[in-house]
């Protein structure tokens, strides 16, 4: 019985030594030495200076940038260090009003643009950080983007293809476009 | 085709890992020894283990309850602690005695249920060396109760069913950490963060502007007239990069059958699952040890037919739940279609319902890894269910009301599998007069008892737990969705606490004293309630005879066998949910069009 409970105790000190603390710093320490920039938050710099992260997408606005899905986050959208997702039903009036609302300012933006909006960029993420948008939802910009910029729109769109991650082996997720990315490359362009 | 593919190679890596396991179990020479032996000798000394000693089935209780409490009472002053003690590089205070004590048992008891946000509330020190040791911990007393009833399968004429210390240690040697550490290199190659730096703070290219509630000198919001708060203009021109160990814990979170994400939206977060890639070999990690496990338990009882019958029975009942998931949520938003949106799939989009998804995960990623998780009781997310669409919400909740046997979690989903299967051969024998056997072991009035209370335990949890909830002010204040929706949100979350999932439909908001107490007590008794009676049924079955079969056997590993089995886990999880499924989410997809 005591013996029993003394097995427990050591048992939980020891894996706790173990699993708890050698096996995250062995881990650390290979992947720190394997693949520094992506252990550390894959960090995007510009000149010189820390813009952001490839992976946490940011609030983008205005007619000369492509936009991002909406951000449930709080108190203001993509804040990294408190992600959230909206959490509405489906049949949740607030989620009505945030799509409508939405949809009322991209077409403020662009209002010749008839086409459907791509679903993906009138709702939520799940993490309130979601670095993507589909590239029907790039491509649903680009007349937009490249007016404000007085660009060519087939400029833009090579943009957008450079900027695509397709699917892992061609089937598996969905192929996306990094909107931190394509938003920096728009302003190494000139104008 | 992407639901087709997961399901194949899932099969063809479980086969191996399987047959390696059962050499870890019996142990024989498994290919590690070399290394690993001496570490697990080392192990047994410090701690006192006698590893040739053997224990009845209630001394194997008793070790796996001290062993568990230790655990949560250690996890209970980590976090309460971790203000003063070091890696703590966000200066977190301590965290509330309730959801400490919520946490410590969730996560002790292989639920991981989050009533917290990772990245605001966790100490680098108290993810670490208790959140993630706990990951390891729970999956291998889960295991090691299994094997102790597999044992009891196999043993004849025998008082013992093995060593919970022995078993506990191999698979946490041999098994786990081996896997996890190759999984988070995997993991950090694709972007998934492991640093112990700081936060890191980047200067945005664009300012954010937004509205927030203004605060008076005491901090409290300030109201107009008609009690609504004043808003306040505010911006922002930085972003908080939060880092920290993240791929170690999240890699044995998925292969352990835990759940309990780093962030607080878990796998949906970026910095837990960043690719398509990753997207793949977590969701594959979900059922690798479960399914696996089948084939171990078919080897180990020497007949391998055995364990693939159990392997097609939860695939079975799991395949076309995965397909119906992504469909509905394919379907997307019917009110969305006058809106002038583009819901369609195509090349260039995933179309389909993606609020509360995420664009590289798409649809069928999101549907795939829902089901999964919520058929294993990992409970870890990468879209808010919360979100789905009614029938593609009622998915996750069916399979985890199921009694999480479809896979389940690691070593309690077979269990909890191989208990239907003794209930079905008993339905069986009193319906066509067979003798109630399984395994070459009677089947009779213990076991069964056994087996009923076990069963009936976790399904008088849920109910229970969801009538007082909504019956009480404490409970229904924490509901976010307006009518059958917000049912659905209560009921979801006894249900994953009693099944030991712990993912939930996260707008109710669970981090109150009502919601930590209820919860921590219930994921508690849905987990020990469940060990017990199993390490009794091994027990008594060790002691019996093998009767050799006769014409009176029922064969089970048999299709006729199969279905036999589904029919009966459909009849005792469906069917005893339907009344309560029909105010959630039926109501709501009836009131939907």
């Amino acid at each position: 019985m005591s013996r029993m409970i003394r097995s427990a105790l050591m048992s939980v000190l020891v894996f706790t030594l173990l699993a708890g603390v050698v096996y995250p710093l062995a881990v650390t320490g290979i992947a720190q030495a394997l693949f520094p920039a992506r252990a550390n938050g894959g960090i995007i710099r510009k000149g010189g200076v820390a813009v952001g992260s490839a992976l946490i997408g940011q609030q983008f606005d205005g007619a000369k940038y492509f936009w991002g899905r909406l951000s449930a986050t709080t108190p203001y959208p993509y804040n990294s260090a408190s992600s959230s997702g909206s959490n509405l039903g489906p049949d949740n009036p607030e989620l009505f009003k945030a799509v409508q609302s939405r949809i009322n300012a991209l077409r403020a933006a662009d209002p010749g643009n008839r086409k459907p909006i791509p679903v993906d960029l009138v709702t939520s993420s799940a993490s309130g950080l979601d670095p993507d948008i589909s590239p029907a939802a790039a491509l649903w910009q680009a007349g937009r983007v490249a007016r404000a910029r007085g660009l060519d729109e087939a400029e833009i769109r090579a943009l957008i293809r450079e900027n695509t991650r397709g699917r892992f082996f061609g089937i598996f997720g969905e192929p996306s476009v990094n909107v931190l990315k394509l938003d920096l490359a728009l302003d190494k362009l000139k104008k | 085709m992407q639901i087709v593919l997961y399901f194949g190679i899932l099969g063809v890596l479980a086969w191996p890992l399987g047959l390696y396991m059962a050499r870890v179990y019996e142990g024989v020479p498994c290919g590690l020894d070399g290394v690993l032996g001496p570490l697990e000798g080392l192990i047994y000394k410090l701690c006192g283990i006698r590893p040739e000693e053997e224990m009845d089935w209630k001394q194997y209780a008793f070790a796996v309850l001290v062993f568990s409490a230790a655990g949560v009472f250690l996890l209970y002053l980590l976090q309460r602690a971790q203000g003063m003690l070091p890696l703590n590089t966000q200066k977190f205070g301590a965290v509330s005695p309730d959801l400490s004590f919520n946490t410590a048992i969730s996560f002790v008891s292989n639920t991981d249920w989050q009533n917290y946000g990772g990245e605001s509330t966790m100490s680098y020190l108290t993810q670490m060396a208790g959140l993630s040791f706990q990951n390891f911990l729970s999956a291998s007393a889960g295991m090691a109760v299994l094997v102790a009833l597999i044992r009891g399968f196999k043993r004849h004429s025998a008082n013992t069913i093995g060593n919970f210390w022995v078993d506990m240690s191999r698979t946490t040697i041999y098994i786990l950490i081996p896997l996890s550490l190759l999984y988070s290199l995997l993991l950090v190659s694709q972007g998934v963060v492991q640093s112990f730096d700081k936060y890191r703070t980047v200067t945005l290219t664009r300012t954010v502007n937004y509205e927030t509630p203004k605060l008076d000198a005491n901090g409290n919001p300030v109201k107009d007239a008609s009690g609504s708060p004043v808003m306040e203009r505010a911006q922002t021109k930085q972003q908080t990069i939060p880092l920290g160990p993240a791929a170690s814990q999240i890699a044995i979170k998925q292969l352990g059958t835990n759940g309990g994400g780093f962030f607080n939206v878990n796998s949906a977060h970026p910095f837990e699952d960043p690719t398509p890639f990753s997207n793949f070999l977590e969701c594959l990690a979900i059922l690798l040890i479960p399914a696996a496990l089948c084939l171990t338990f078919g080897k180990m009882v020497g007949d391998m037919r055995q364990g693939w019958a159990l392997l097609v029975t939860m695939f079975l009942v799991l395949a076309p739940l995965t397909f119906l998931c992504s469909k509905a949520e394919q379907g997307g938003n019917p009110h969305f279609s006058s809106m002038g949106i583009d819901q369609a799939a195509s090349a260039l989009q995933p179309g389909g319902n993606m609020e509360g998804k995420e664009v590289r995960n798409g649809i069928t990623g999101s549907a795939v890894w829902a089901t999964w998780t919520t058929a294993a009781s990992n409970g870890s997310v990468n879209s808010m269910h919360d979100s789905f669409t009614p029938i593609g919400g009622m998915m996750p909740m069916l399979l985890i009301q199921l009694g999480e046997v479809i896979f389940g979690g690691v070593g309690s989903g077979l269990y909890g599998m191989l208990i239907f299967a003794i209930i079905t051969v008993f339905v069986a024998g009193l319906m066509v007069g067979r003798t109630p056997e399984y395994l070459g072991k009677k089947i009779e009035m213990f076991e069964m008892k056994m087996a009923a209370f076990a069963v009936l335990t976790v399904n008088a949890l849920i109910k229970v737990g969801t009538a007082i909830a909504v019956s009480t002010k404490a409970g229904t204040a924490g509901i976010s969705n307006p009518g059958p929706h917000g049912f659905s949100e209560v009921l979801y979350a006894f249900s994953s606490f009693a099944d030991n999932n712990g993912s939930a439909f996260a707008g109710l908001n669970g981090d109150t004293v009502f919601y930590n107490t209820i919860g921590g007590i219930i994921m508690f008794f849905g987990r020990f309630w469940v060990i017990i009676p199993v390490l009794a049924i091994a027990g008594s079955l060790a002691r019996k005879k093998h009767v050799p079969a006769g014409l009176g056997t029922l064969p089970t590993h048999t299709p006729l066998f199969v279905v036999f089995l589904i029919g009966v886990i459909m009849i005792v999880g469906a069917l005893t949910f339907m009344p309560s499924l029909a105010l959630g989410p039926i109501a709501e997809q009836l009131m939907y069009h």
